[in-house]
């Protein structure tokens, strides 16, 4: 591997990020997935890094899920982000910025399609004018989250409780980074470092003190693929995908795995249970599983939250080993406590992949 | 007084022209960019299709220049028009007028690192058709260390609407299989694969050339695109493609592949197309008056093509262009005196 | 191990690294002149038993070199050996004697 090769390309590849003044928009399925990610994100950027990001309870899904499910057309969708859109210029705000990735690529797709077909933009507004009587700006900027927490990633270092390296041995965590299928691979342009070496999360990486992987199914989907999943007939080819990036990287022993997807995480973290209960495959040391986390979680980490707070007992996939291998203190006893201190249940063993 | 007539780059084209133009009787005056004459062919080992040292071509070619003035590591300023004759200023700060320019600015082979799905300059092991040349020239390259697997893909960066090329390099298939060959002379128990998506075997004893790499040297052709490259933990190259002709994916293991970067218009011919206002096709290359009855007549007066700037050529073709440039340049100075 | 009702696909991707190329490289010792099909297709265009049954000498070749011999070998049976391939073959390879070999070679 040329190390310079890739700079060259991350260098062609940069977008200016704004500083300042955002309007927040949720995933609709992250706060199930990975519930404390984008609280994570909107308290390190307000109370860590005191920047204005603005989020109304009002806003909604942006379609994509029902969109890539061939439930909704595209007009429909497009009128529920012109709606978003809407919310964003009655707030004032004019950096738009998204949770999601599905949510980002979606966003990037109707900008473009607006650009080059004004007409459908003129449909989309009258559309929206009709349903709700709101009228709207199409954003100045557009952001992934992940966008903002690469911009800041070196203010995030200079806070750092903790960095990404094996405490006992002092040599950095090897780690495989995954990036969402739909942040660059449409538009790679509007992705840090382009569609084939995507430099958004690797950038966190190198700045936390982790090592990254790059092993030959990197650029490969996690296997989600919206319907693949959502039909039960075309689980298997979609498990198969995850399983088959999961062979290619085991070779190279990673500590654990970043992404910035919604589904990334959740179907790379959940499926190691399936591939371990249909072959008794497990990819981790000592029969534990490579954990998964959003980069919301490991920016959390890095800064010294409690795991708990992160919500890091929700993954399958037991965090623990690797939280030890940092050297980041945890309380067993509150892992399913709620956030009244109360016990909630605790989840079943499996029988193949090791939990704590 | 002998009339000048100037020729811009000094590859094989030039040099020929340049010949013939004297032969003539006119003073050809030589104007290339790098430091020695030669262009592409200089950077090249043995040419297809029975192999014949690009060396040997080149000084033959350059063992007979007596009364040719040539500049080297010089480039053109400015060119004006004055009536019926160019002045052309050069970077060394001299200044020459012809009433025939010869433009034989030629090609730059594709960059290939803008096929960032291939990994050139990031992936050890990925090289060029130029590179290769160079390696059997020399026989010095750290990317190539006893390969048991090397894979050539075609078409890199031609055929490739997506790189800004549509056009086919016609060359590279013909120059994939004869290095296809000549490595397997290098390295007898390789395995060696050719990755194409037509193959445009089109000249004479091209086909033989095909024949051969089929029969005596193994050579395994697989119709498809390279899709993606990538590295393993032992940091050799994984190659994915779709063997059509089959129609499933395939994947496999190697220790170098060769990227054949395709023929693309010079920074040059483009820099001069600007300059004196030539049309220039979708494609890059410079437009003659007519394809097929003027190909080395510009649509200016006074202005000449020969060679690889009005599209990718083989090394004869050139020659052969470059000398009918040279009766055409005669052709237009006898009617001026008419 | 637990049914989920779904489980992993097998891949369709040719894996040509290890390939076991033995009984291909037999063929080619006593057949050379199989190395010089460029995959025109005429054979199974014009082939008897091509139109009616699974068989296609294209194939049946793409696959001894892919180590895919599996895939094809029996639909060799159906062969009549009436030699119109050997007849269309722009490469001159004699396909009827071929396909003798590859029967001998592959043992069916």
């Amino acid at each position: 591997m040329i190390f310079q090769g890739k700079q060259k390309i991350w260098s062609d590849y940069q977008k200016d990020i704004p500083d300042d003044h955002y309007f927040y928009v949720r995933s609709c399925i992250r706060q199930n997935f990975f519930p404390a990610s984008e609280q994570t994100f909107l308290d390190i950027v307000h109370n860590r890094l005191g920047k204005d990001f603005y989020e109304t309870p009002h806003h909604t899904t942006c379609g994509g899920i029902a969109y890539h499910g061939e439930a909704i057309p595209q007009e429909t969708v497009m009128t529920i982000i012109a709606r978003q859109f809407a919310l964003m210029t009655e707030s004032g705000y004019e950096n738009y910025v998204c949770s999601c990735i599905t949510s980002f690529g979606l966003y990037t797709e109707t900008m473009d399609d607006w650009r080059n077909f004004p007409e459908l933009e003129a449909k989309i507004r009258e559309d929206l004018w009709k349903a709700c009587r709101r009228e709207f700006k199409v954003p100045k900027y557009l952001a992934h989250a992940s966008d903002v927490i690469y911009k800041f990633r070196n203010e995030i270092a200079e806070r750092a409780k903790f960095r990404l390296v094996n405490k006992e041995t002092g040599e950095p965590l090897r780690v495989v980074e995954h990036i969402g299928c739909h942040y660059s691979k449409m538009f790679p342009s509007k992705g840090i470092g382009g569609a084939e070496y995507p430099y958004v999360l690797a950038g966190m990486i190198e700045s936390w003190g982790g090592e990254v992987i790059d092993y030959p199914e990197r650029r490969h989907c996690c296997g989600f693929g919206f319907r693949q999943y959502l039909v039960k007939a075309n689980r298997g080819y979609s498990i198969s995908n995850t399983y088959k990036k999961f062979e290619s990287m085991e070779p190279y022993k990673p500590d654990m795995i970043i992404t910035n997807c919604p589904g990334c995480p959740f179907f790379m973290d959940r499926w190691q249970y399936v591939i371990a209960e249909q072959t008794g495959k497990t990819y981790g040391e000592n029969g534990y599983g490579i954990p998964v986390f959003t980069y919301e979680e490991v920016a959390g980490l890095v800064l010294g939250y409690n795991p708990w707070d992160l919500g890091l007992q929700i993954h399958q996939v037991a965090v623990e080993p690797l939280l030890d291998k940092i050297g980041i203190p945890y309380d067993k006893a509150d892992k399913y406590k709620g956030k009244n201190g109360k016990l909630l249940r605790v989840p079943e063993y499996p029988m193949n992949i090791k939990c704590c | 007084m002998k009339e000048n007539v100037v020729i811009i780059g000094g590859g094989p084209s030039g040099i020929e022209a340049a010949r013939r133009i004297r032969n003539f009787g006119y003073t050809p005056i030589l104007i290339e960019k790098e430091l020695r004459l030669g262009g592409h062919l200089a950077q090249w080992d043995r040419l297809f299709p029975e192999g014949v040292y690009a060396k040997e071509v080149l000084q033959t070619l350059l063992s007979d220049m007596d009364g040719i003035k040539w500049f080297t590591d010089v480039q053109i300023l400015t060119i004006n028009r004055l009536k019926d004759t160019y002045v052309i200023k050069l970077t060394n700060g001299i200044s020459v007028q012809s009433k025939a320019v010869l433009i034989t600015t030629g090609f730059q082979l594709f960059q290939a690192e803008k096929k960032e799905e291939y990994g050139y300059g990031i992936y050890n092991h990925v090289i060029t058709n130029a590179d290769l040349e160079r390696y059997f020239q020399n026989r010095k390259d750290s990317r190539i260390d006893d390969p048991k697997v090397i894979g050539f893909v075609h078409c890199v960066g031609s055929r490739d609407e997506k790189a800004g090329n549509r056009q086919c390099s016609k060359v590279c298939c013909a120059t994939a299989v004869k290095q296809a060959c000549e490595i397997k002379q290098l390295y007898p128990d390789a395995t060696v694969y050719c990755f194409y998506m037509d193959l445009r075997m089109f000249g004479r004893r091209y086909e033989d050339m095909y024949l051969e790499a089929q029969q005596k040297y193994g050579i395994r052709f697989i119709r498809g695109r390279v899709s993606e490259v990538s590295e393993n933990h032992e940091g050799r190259l994984v190659v994915k493609a779709e063997d059509t002709l089959f129609g499933r994916p395939l994947r496999l293991s190697m220790d170098l592949l060769v990227l054949m970067s395709g023929i693309v218009s010079s920074h040059q011919s483009q820099e001069l197309a600007k300059m004196i206002k030539l049309p220039v096709g979708e494609d890059g290359f410079f437009l003659p008056q007519n394809t097929i009855l003027e190909p080395c007549k510009s649509q200016k007066q006074g202005i000449f093509f020969a060679g690889a700037c009005t599209g990718p050529k083989t090394i004869p073709e050139s020659l052969s262009e470059a000398r009918a440039a040279a009766v055409a340049i005669n052709d237009y100075f006898n009617t001026m005196t008419e | 191990m637990i049914d989920f009702g779904f489980a992993l696909t097998p891949s369709a991707t040719l894996q040509i690294d290890n390939l076991d190329n033995k009984l291909f490289e037999q063929l080619r010792n006593i057949e050379p002149d199989v190395a010089k099909c460029m995959a025109c297709g005429s054979c199974t265009a014009s082939c008897s038993a091509g139109n009616y049954t699974e068989l296609n000498l294209r194939k049946v070749i793409l696959s001894l070199q892919r180590g895919r011999e599996q895939d094809t070998l029996n639909s060799l049976k159906s062969c009549m050996l009436c030699g119109k391939c050997n007849i269309v073959c722009p490469r001159g390879i004699n396909t009827r004697h071929l396909i003798l070999s590859i029967c001998k070679v592959y043992n069916i």
